[in-house]
C-alpha cells in the first residue's frame, strides 16, 4: 500500500486530516494545536496541498494516538461553522443513517 | 456439536495470550500500526468507520447454546448490545475497543469460540450447509470434512500468507445451500460406485469486482486424499497467484488466466508428489473427528403430533410453519429457520437479549444448538414437531417470527457505507425501505422465492452478483448510485446476474425493484414459476423495458 504520505493529494477546497483515536478507534480529527479531538468543529482547516501535506505528515508521526489519518473534504459555512464534504464524513461525524437495534 | 480438545483449547487459550501482548505493545507505542495491522487482522479485528469491527469465526455454521451466550456477553460488555451475522458464518461488533479485545477474546475462548481464519490473506472460516446433519437426503455430515480442513489448516504456515484471502465451503446435498460455486475452492460430497465417501472440486469461484463461477478441476477426490489435494491446488496458487496486484491476487484470476485445464495439470503435477505423504488421511483421523461431533438422542415421535394439528387451525402459526419449517431427517423432527430480517431491520442483526433467549429456546428446544446459515439467517436444527408451536410463540415474542424466509424481504444486506471503511453507498438503509415496500406476507407470498443481495461496493460482500435481484452501490459524481442486476443466484444452478440498464439514484432503488417484481408478476406462464425462471426464460429485457420505459 501506498504511504498517505507518497499519496498525490489534490485539494480543491477546505479539507482536514482524520483519522480513529488507537485505542478505540473513534473518529478524531487534527487540530491545529498538534492533537487530536472528536468534534468536527476543532479540526484543523487546510486550504492547499502543501498546507495538507504538512498537517497528514504530522498527523502520520503521531502512530500511538490515532491510525489511518487522511485528508478529508469539508464545507465551511457563512458563520465558520466546519461541516463534512461529503456522505461518507458526515456518517463518520454523526454516526449510522439508520436506527441502531438497541 | 463439536468438542474441542485439549489441544484445541490450548491453542485458543495461547492465541489469547499472544493477541493481549500484542496489543498492549501497540497500545504502548512499541509496535507501530503497520507493524500491528497483520497481527491484528489475523484476530479478526478491522477498522472500520466509527471504531474497530470485530469478526468472530462460527466454523461451518455450528453454535452451542453457551457459545450464543458468550456472543451475547460480548456484545452487551464490550459492544453496543448486538452482532451482526454475515454471509461466511461469522458475527461481526461494530463498536468494539481495542484496549477491550484481549478481554473479549479470552471470555469467548472461555467456550471455545475464535476469531482465527476471520480476516487476513489467510485461509478463512470453513463454511458449510447450515442443515448439515440434519438435511433429508443428505449423503453424510459435511461438518466432518469441514472441521478436518480447520484443523489442519488453522495457523498452518503455507496458508497463512498466502496471495490473498482463501474461501472453502462444504456442501453434502443436491440443493446447495453453502454456495460452494462462488468459492476458492467448493466441496461436493459424493460416494463413489464403490460407495466411498469423496468429493467433486470446484476451484476459482468468487465474487468481488471479478465475478467467476467455480469450475470443476476434478470430479472425484477420495476422502483421504482431501487435504492433499486442497494443499496441492494452495501450492500451485501460492507459487503463481499474483502477489503484485491486490484486484488480480485471487486464485479465480490465475484460473482464468491459466486456463482451467492447464491449471489442473499444475495441481495434478503437484499433488502426484504429495498425495501419498502424511496428508494422506486415514480412516482414525476421520472417525475421530466424527467420535467428537455429538448428535442429539433422538426420541421416536410422530410425525404430526396433537400438538401440531391443533396449531394448524391457527392462521399465523401456520404461515411461519409453511414458511420457516423444513423437513428434518427424522420424521418426528423439523429444522426450524429463525428470520433475522424483520420488516425495517438491518438484515443479519441480532440483540444480545435476542441471542441469550434463543439459546434458551435452543436449550429447550433443539438439544442446545444452533446454526448460522450464509443468507444471515439462524436455525434451530432439532426441533421435536410437538413443540412447534410453543417455539413459535417464544419467538414471535422475541421478534423472531417473521414468516419472510426466502421470500423478498429475507434480504442479504452487506453492513455498507453507514459502517464500512470500503463501501462507497449504503446498504442496510435500501434494504430497509424494499422491507417496508414488500411487508404484506400476503403479496411476498404470491411472489414467491425470490432473493435479493445488497452491496455497497465493488467487493460485493452482499453477494450482489448471485441476487436473483443484485443491488450494487457505487459513487458517482459524490452520489450514491445503484447497479440492478437479475437473474444471479448462488446455489447447484449458479449464475452471474446481468445488468439491466444505467445506475438509478438511492431514492429511486425501491421504486425500481418494485417495478421489476410487478413485470415478473405479469410475464410469469403460472405462479409457481418463479422469478429466476422467468428471468431465464425471457431474459432481461422485458424487465429493462419496464423499468427504464419512464425513466
Amino acid at each position: 500500500m501506498t504511504s498517505p504520505l507518497q499519496q498525490k493529494l489534490k485539494i480543491t477546497g477546505p479539507s482536514v486530516v482524520t483519522a480513529n483515536r488507537t485505542w478505540d478507534g473513534v473518529v478524531v480529527y487534527r487540530t491545529a494545536a498538534r492533537g487530536w479531538s472528536v468534534e468536527l468543529t476543532d479540526a484543523a482547516i487546510v486550504r492547499n496541498s502543501d498546507d495538507a501535506k504538512a498537517l497528514l505528515a504530522e498527523a502520520v508521526a503521531d502512530d500511538v494516538g490515532a491510525i489511518g489519518p487522511y485528508i478529508a473534504p469539508v464545507q465551511v459555512d457563512e458563520a465558520g461553522k466546519i461541516l463534512p464534504g461529503n456522505l461518507r464524513e458526515q456518517i463518520r461525524r454523526d454516526g449510522v443513517t439508520i436506527g441502531l437495534p438497541v | 456439536m463439536y468438542a474441542y480438545d485439549e489441544i484445541d483449547r490450548t491453542l485458543v487459550n495461547e492465541r489469547v495470550s499472544e493477541f493481549r501482548d500484542q496489543v498492549k505493545r501497540r497500545l504502548s507505542g512499541e509496535l507501530t500500526e503497520d507493524e500491528f495491522k497483520m497481527l491484528r487482522l489475523q484476530n479478526g479485528v478491522y477498522l472500520q468507520l466509527h471504531a474497530y469491527m470485530f469478526r468472530v469465526a462460527i466454523p461451518y455454521g455450528t453454535l452451542a447454546s453457551n457459545q450464543l451466550r458468550a456472543l451475547a456477553h460480548v456484545a452487551r460488555k464490550y459492544d453496543r448490545g448486538y452482532g451482526h451475522f454475515t454471509t461466511r458464518q461469522n458475527i461481526q461488533f461494530n463498536w468494539i475497543k481495542l484496549s477491550d479485545l484481549p478481554d473479549a477474546l479470552a471470555d469467548l475462548a472461555e467456550v471455545g469460540i475464535h476469531a482465527m481464519q476471520t480476516s487476513g490473506n489467510n485461509m478463512r472460516n470453513v463454511t458449510s450447509d447450515q442443515w448439515a446433519g440434519v438435511a433429508p437426503g443428505e449423503i453424510e455430515d459435511p461438518r466432518i470434512w469441514s472441521e478436518l480442513i480447520r484443523q489442519h489448516t488453522t495457523l498452518h504456515p503455507e496458508f497463512s500468507f498466502l496471495p490473498r484471502k482463501f474461501k472453502i465451503a462444504i456442501t453434502a446435498s443436491d440443493h446447495d445451500r453453502a454456495a460452494i460455486k462462488v468459492h476458492d475452492i467448493g466441496l461436493r460430497l459424493i460416494k463413489n460406485e464403490k460407495g466411498e465417501t469423496g468429493f467433486e472440486v470446484l476451484v476459482g469461484g468468487g465474487l468481488g469486482r471479478t465475478p467467476f463461477i467455480g469450475k470443476t478441476i476434478k470430479h472425484f477426490v477420495h476422502g483421504r486424499d482431501l487435504l492433499s489435494y486442497i494443499e496441492a491446488i494452495l501450492r500451485v496458487y501460492n507459487q503463481y497467484g499474483r502477489r503484485d496486484n491486490i484486484y488480480k491476487a485471487r486464485i479465480k484470476i490465475l484460473v482464468h488466466e491459466l486456463g482451467i485445464e492447464k491449471f489442473s495439470r499444475e495441481v495434478e503435477d503437484e499433488w502426484q508428489h504429495i498425495r501419498n505423504s502424511s496428508l494422506q488421511i486415514d480412516d482414525e483421523v476421520i472417525e475421530d473427528i466424527r467420535s467428537r461431533f455429538i448428535y442429539p438422542a433422538y426420541e421416536k415421535l410422530p410425525h404430526m403430533p396433537d400438538e401440531l394439528r391443533q396449531a394448524a387451525a391457527d392462521p399465523d402459526f401456520e404461515a411461519w410453519r409453511k414458511n420457516s419449517v423444513a423437513a428434518h431427517k427424522n420424521p418426528g423432527y423439523s429444522i426450524v429457520t429463525i428470520s433475522l430480517k424483520p420488516i425495517g431491520a438491518p438484515p443479519g442483526d441480532a440483540t444480545a437479549e435476542q441471542m441469550d433467549a434463543l439459546a434458551d429456546l435452543a436449550d429447550k428446544y433443539s438439544f442446545g444448538e444452533i446454526r448460522v446459515g450464509h443468507e444471515q439467517n439462524l436455525a434451530l436444527p432439532h426441533v421435536a414437531k410437538r413443540d412447534l408451536p410453543a417455539l413459535w410463540k417464544a419467538l414471535d415474542k422475541l421478534g423472531l417470527a417473521t414468516p419472510n424466509v426466502n421470500l423478498i424481504t429475507d434480504i442479504i444486506a452487506c453492513p455498507g457505507l453507514d459502517y464500512c471503511s470500503l463501501a462507497n453507498a449504503r446498504s442496510i438503509p435500501i434494504a430497509q425501505e424494499l422491507t417496508r415496500r414488500f411487508a404484506n406476507h400476503e403479496l411476498a407470498n404470491l411472489i414467491g422465492r425470490l432473493h435479493i443481495n445488497i452491496s455497497g461496493c465493488i467487493n460485493a460482500c452482499g453477494h450482489h452478483h448471485v441476487g436473483h435481484i443484485g443491488i450494487l452501490g457505487v459513487e458517482k459524481n459524490g452520489e450514491e448510485v445503484y447497479q440492478i442486476t437479475i437473474g444471479g443466484r448462488a446455489d447447484e444452478g449458479a449464475a452471474l446476474g446481468n445488468l439491466i440498464g444505467p445506475g438509478v439514484k438511492f431514492d429511486e432503488v425501491a421504486d425500481v425493484v418494485e417495478d421489476i417484481v410487478e413485470a415478473y408478476l405479469a410475464l410469469r406462464e403460472r405462479p409457481e414459476e418463479l422469478f429466476i425462471d422467468t428471468v431465464k426464460r425471457l431474459g432481461v429485457e422485458p424487465f429493462k423495458e419496464r423499468v427504464y420505459a419512464t425513466r
